[in-house]
């Protein structure tokens, strides 16, 4: 199947001030595919994730989504394609409840009514939020928010999905939901993250991002045991796979 | 900051009341901001002089307050809160107009007086009318319903948004005004020009958030318009409610009821 791939060619991005977010960056993601994108703070994660959406377009190189190239007369196709979710659910609940965020995708799509119904329930239900259909956004726990964020971009039936820091500000309980919520989906995954520890639960391959440039693409396990890569890449072996400094004697002491 | 805080609360115990299930909140929104609108042109309708004739409105609007079980203190807490605003409209009648219109022993009241109460009257029957109705369907489905009676959406949309994210800017502020309050020792850092500071950063983060939020619009196929999937049905028993509201409305505004009882009254003395 061609039209769940995601191809970066050389991409380049530079802002209006000058900044080179993105400096050549190429890859290619496969249907299916769980990929982690991983980097420092300010790598050029979330000007890459902005590309795969059309909100930028490239200035350089190209971004294929499936069998259409990104360009202005796409963008609507890839939308249909690629769900975003966003890091604060504030920015991506707008409506006055549940039931109508969630439909708001599908009626935009020109939906006839009972369709619209059929979409939101099974979307609701599918992230485990049927109960809070009539409840404004506003009044939601944090997993809450972020549980139904996901069933409004489910509801779009996308193929590909695009996340920005899915398990931030989330306690721990609900950042094991996340994670099992995540772990039963079938599309293609990129996750823009910090919490490496998420990535070995549910990407098995990961591209790491410095200053705007790939340094590593590889197996998750690869790159996480070399430690040498991830120090420059300003990041640490996530801590399921330290030793444990209690087990081993080192704090005790 | 304790106001602006308790104010947000407010706000949340507004939708939980909304919520509630009796028979007023089960009419459809419609028939309720229809008759509303009715009682609302009723009461300004009346001559500027009228108070006793509108005593009896009041009365309505318990009755409702009861069968909607929305607690009288709250309504008289908001109505206290916005009631300069009447005062400064009415403050400056009892100046203007001395013409002495009634007289209570040695006192007598001028037309100013008057009319300023009956300013007062008006707006507390207004607002209250106004607040009950938000009490009892629920800010969302007072807009949606004002759009089925013809209001233009795009009202609709900007009253959506603005309550919907009056909440996180609030939450926002908030959390500024917390930042700088712990680090302002002996209100030193309580200046005005630090204060202009912090509503300039409240600007362009809402500006950010802002485009955001159009983001998170555009990816889900926002093409200037919302859609709003919502299905009112009004039933017999709404139209019933509807009828007689306004009939007992209209008998009200036409009848002046105190002034019959006063006659029957003083005629039953004498």
């Amino acid at each position: 199947m061609s039209h769940h791939i995601v191809e970066v060619t050389d991409l380049t991005h530079t802002y209006p001030d000058g900044t080179m977010a993105v400096r050549g960056i190429s890859f290619r993601i496969h249907h299916g595919e769980s990929v982690a994108v991983v980097g420092a703070n300010g790598a050029g994660k979330s000007t890459l994730l902005l590309h795969l959406n059309g909100y930028l377009t490239p200035q350089h190189g190209s971004v294929r989504i499936g069998d259409f190239p990104l360009t202005k007369a796409t963008v609507q196709d890839i939308r249909k394609t690629v769900g975003m979710i966003f890091q604060d659910p504030d920015d991506q609940l707008f409506m006055p409840t549940v039931y109508d965020d969630v439909a708001f995708g599908p009626l935009n799509l020109g939906l006839p009514p009972e369709e619209v119904e059929i979409r939101v329930q099974d979307a609701l239900v599918r992230t485990a939020v049927a109960h809070l259909r009539e409840r404004p956004p506003y009044k939601l726990s944090g997993g809450e928010k972020r549980a139904v964020a996901i069933a409004t971009v489910l509801a779009m039936t996308p193929d590909i999905l695009v996340m920005d820091e899915p398990s931030s500000n989330l306690d721990p309980r609900a950042r094991r939901t996340l994670i099992e919520l995540l772990a039963g989906f079938h599309h293609t995954k990129i996750i823009a993250t910090h919490d490496l520890d998420m990535v070995l639960d549910l990407c098995e391959r990961t591209i790491v991002i410095h200053e705007g440039t790939i340094m590593a693409d590889g197996p998750t396990l690869d790159i996480f045991n070399d430690m040498e890569l991830l120090a420059r890449s300003h990041l640490e072996k996530p801590f399921r796979l330290q030793g444990c400094p209690i087990c081993s004697g080192e704090l005790s002491r | 900051m304790a106001k602006i805080e308790s104010a947000f609360f407010d706000l949340s115990y507004l939708d939980a009341l909304a919520r509630r299930n009796t028979c007023i909140h089960r009419l459809d929104p419609r028939i309720k901001v229809i008759a509303t609108a009715v009682f609302v042109i009723c009461v300004v309708s009346f001559h500027k002089y009228a108070i006793s004739a509108m005593l009896p409105f009041a009365l309505v609007l318990v009755l409702v307050m009861g069968l909607a079980e929305v607690p009288a203190s709250y309504v008289a807490r908001k109505l206290l809160i916005v009631s300069p605003f009447a005062v400064m409209v009415g403050i400056f009648n009892p100046l203007l107009d001395h013409q002495p219109l009634m007289q209570l022993g040695p006192i007598v009241i001028s037309g100013g007086w008057i009319s300023f109460f009956s300013i007062l009257l008006r707006f507390s029957l207004t607002v209250s009318a106004v607040l009950l109705l938000i009490a009892s369907t629920g800010f969302n489905a007072v807009c949606m319903a004002m759009v089925k009676l013809g209001m233009p959406r795009i009202f609709a949309v900007q009253l959506l948004m603005l309550y919907r994210y009056i909440f996180v800017l609030v939450d926002e502020g908030i959390r500024i005004h917390q930042a700088r309050a712990l680090r302002s020792f002996q209100k030193r850092g309580l200046s005005m020009k630090t204060f202009s500071h912090l509503v300039g950063q409240l600007l362009l983060r809402t500006l950010d958030r802002a485009q955001r939020i159009h983001l998170a619009m555009l990816c889900r196929g926002f093409d200037g318009t919302i859609r709003i999937q919502r299905v009112f049905t009004i039933t017999k028993g709404d139209l019933f409610f509807l009828a007689n509201c306004c009939t007992v409305l209209f008998l009200l505004r036409y009848f002046d009821l105190p002034l019959y009882i006063g006659r029957l009254l003083t005629r039953l003395l004498s």
